[in-house]
């Protein structure tokens, strides 16, 4: 894939979490955000200990703190959220500034606001360190369903042509004056979406006889096999490993 | 909507991940019956369109604006399987990639957004399409009020997983009010939407509406100035298939996660219970008429052992649900098919 086709949110490089097997980090990610989500919330400093596996992970990876705030204002809705949860949850309640809140409902919103940017963050460094390809092919090391990894490749591969597909109808629609501004419009900007659902169906079956031209028979071939040395595994798995037994302290303590 | 990790707890997100692999499982068995070898482009350009038109901003008023979900839209336009997979697949690739929704949380979302809004848009919209008489007209209105249930269907669903794994006891009174009076209001632009894209491809393409295919014509050919039916082509034969293994695993499934993993989900008391106790409510609560069934708070009479009595009481509760529904279903279908049978024969076509 050349540069034009990886990912926004991929960024380049060469460190050693850049060249570990996808499957690996696919497995890594997943097992430590599952250690955070079942640490207890009252283990305030378990977190501290999690954001700093994390920091530590992105200084080996070289990804610049920047990038990963920028990336985690994505879960700003949920962060509105929880900042609504101590004014509505029930149980005792404790006076700060002025404001009468719940015990129950701060410790919820501090269970969210943590483990969500805990899992985030978590994410946004494996799509920052992993391209598209390797996270596919991760996918299907790790023994998802063929059929739903070769879905998932043509949604990812045709995403961007259909997203440039529906910015060339909205500069079409622009450029013959056309402005949404109400529900008035909502019927122009339908039947947009109905010409692009047609588009895209029509294109899917142009796809599919192209792949039957070269010779597809229900399964796409692997060519660019991956496999992780145990290294590499335990590399990988450090990771949820630390975090393990931060967990299992928090429990214990 | 996507909801991120910690908002639900382990033991329900496993649960919700599992059935969600489930359906995920189904739907792709389904899928590939619907669409055969041409599932992996066709689904994978139908996700990458759903991914698209999630993007397409629809203004309400002053500044403020919409996207359309697509559980709906999906399912009507490419049937339920198919539907079920493409919205699972953008939550997937949304989880992993843009970190929206947690991975954790990756089973609720699926469970919730992919599956609850496409089989019950699906669901009402295969119900009204059967009542209502077979015109264009009457596709787009069922498009309407099944796109306009989905949505608050999938907030009660969220609201059910909440109440049972919820990492806050905030009333779920209140949290279900909230959530199915917002979600009413987003279904309202949800349906107007969904309709709209649904008419637009029905007047150009009425053969790609997987939804409105009981609506075309048949073939007619003028044979000495008088129209005869075409001969239809052959059906291709579709191989016996049973359904017994999918059923059985069904059953399985059921049994255990009634018989076993409702222990665990009910070791904490529900959120409502919980309040009701912290507070005192439950002093005075009446109790139930059928409290003294024996199956009175999901255990069985006579055995003091916890867990076994939940668990058998959940296996109960299991067959006979499976009993009822069996025969509603048996039942329903013989008066379709006495109903249908005759009436079948002065079938005016629609030209659609």
């Amino acid at each position: 894939m050349g540069a034009g086709h990886a990912h926004k949110l991929y960024r380049h490089g060469h460190s050693r979490v850049h060249a570990l097997p996808p499957h690996t980090k696919l497995t890594a990610v997943f097992a430590f955000v599952v250690v955070v989500v079942s640490t207890p919330r009252e283990a305030v400093w378990a977190f501290a200990l999690y954001a700093a596996l994390l920091a530590a992970v992105a200084y080996v990876a070289r990804v610049p703190a920047g990038f990963l705030l920028k990336r985690l204002l994505i879960e700003i809705p949920f962060v509105a959220f929880a900042v609504l949860m101590p004014f509505v949850a029930q149980g005792e309640r404790v006076e700060v500034l002025g404001l009468s809140l719940s015990v129950s409902g701060l410790w919820g919103a501090w269970n969210v606001l943590a483990k969500g940017t805990l899992g985030v963050a978590a994410s946004v460094l494996l799509a920052a360190t992993t391209e598209l390809r390797e996270l596919l092919l991760g996918l299907q090391r790790l023994k998802l369903p063929p059929l739903l990894v070769q879905i998932a490749s043509f949604m990812i591969r045709y995403g961007d042509v259909i997203t440039d597909e529906m910015r060339r109808m909205r500069i079409a629609r622009e450029s013959r004056g056309f402005e949404a501004s109400g529900v008035r419009h909502w019927g122009v900007l339908a039947k947009s979406a109905g010409a692009l659902f047609i588009r895209s169906y029509e294109r899917g079956e142009r796809v599919h006889l192209a792949m039957i031209s070269r010779g597809y028979a229900g399964s796409m071939p692997v060519i660019d096999e991956v496999t992780a040395s145990r290294a590499q595994w335990s590399y990988a798995l450090a990771l949820p490993a630390t975090a393990l037994c931060v967990c299992l302290l928090g429990w214990t303590l | 909507m996507h909801v991120p990790d910690g908002f639900i707890n382990a033991p329900v997100s496993v649960a919700a991940g599992v059935v969600a692999a489930g359906a995920v499982a189904v739907s792709l068995r389904g899928a590939r019956r619907e669409l055969d070898e041409r599932t992996a482009p066709l689904a994978g350009l139908v996700a990458a369109f759903i991914f698209a038109v999630q993007m397409l901003n629809f203004p309400v008023a002053a500044g403020t604006s919409g996207h359309l979900l697509g559980g709906a839209l999906a399912a009507i336009l490419v049937g339920p399987y198919t539907g079920v997979l493409c919205v699972s697949v953008v939550l997937l690739m949304q989880g992993i990639l843009f970190a929206d929704g947690g991975l954790t949380a990756l089973g609720v979302n699926i469970t919730v957004m992919a599956v609850v809004t496409a089989v019950t848009a699906y669901a009402v919209f295969r119900g009204l399409v059967t009542v209502l008489p077979k015109k264009r007209r009457s596709v787009t209105v069922s498009a309407f009020v099944a796109a306009l249930v989905s949505v608050p269907a999938a907030a009660a669903a969220f609201t059910l997983v909440y109440a049972i794994g919820g990492t806050t006891d905030v009333p779920i009174g209140q949290v279900l009010t909230a959530m199915v009076g917002v979600h009413i209001l987003i279904g309202i632009g949800e349906a107007a939407i969904t309709t709209a894209t649904v008419g637009a491809v029905i007047a150009v393409r009425p053969d790609l509406v997987y939804g409105a295919r009981g609506l075309t014509a048949p073939l007619k050919l003028r044979v000495g100035g008088e129209l005869v039916d075409a001969p239809a082509a052959e059906p291709a034969p579709v191989a016996a298939r049973s359904p017994r293994k999918l059923v059985l695993t069904g059953l399985a499934t059921s049994l255990v996660l009634a018989g076993v993993v409702s222990f665990y989900a009910s070791a904490s008391p529900d959120g409502l219970e919980k309040v009701a106790a912290d507070k005192g409510i439950d002093t005075k609560v009446e109790e139930h008429t059928a409290a003294d069934s024996p199956l009175a708070d999901y255990g069985v009479e006579g055995i003091t052992d916890a867990r076994a009595s939940g668990g058998l009481a959940g296996v109960i509760g299991v067959g006979v649900t499976v009993v009822a529904g069996t025969g509603v279903f048996w039942a329903v279908r013989k008066r379709r098919t006495s109903e249908t049978s005759p009436a079948s024969v002065p079938d005016v076509p629609e030209k659609v």
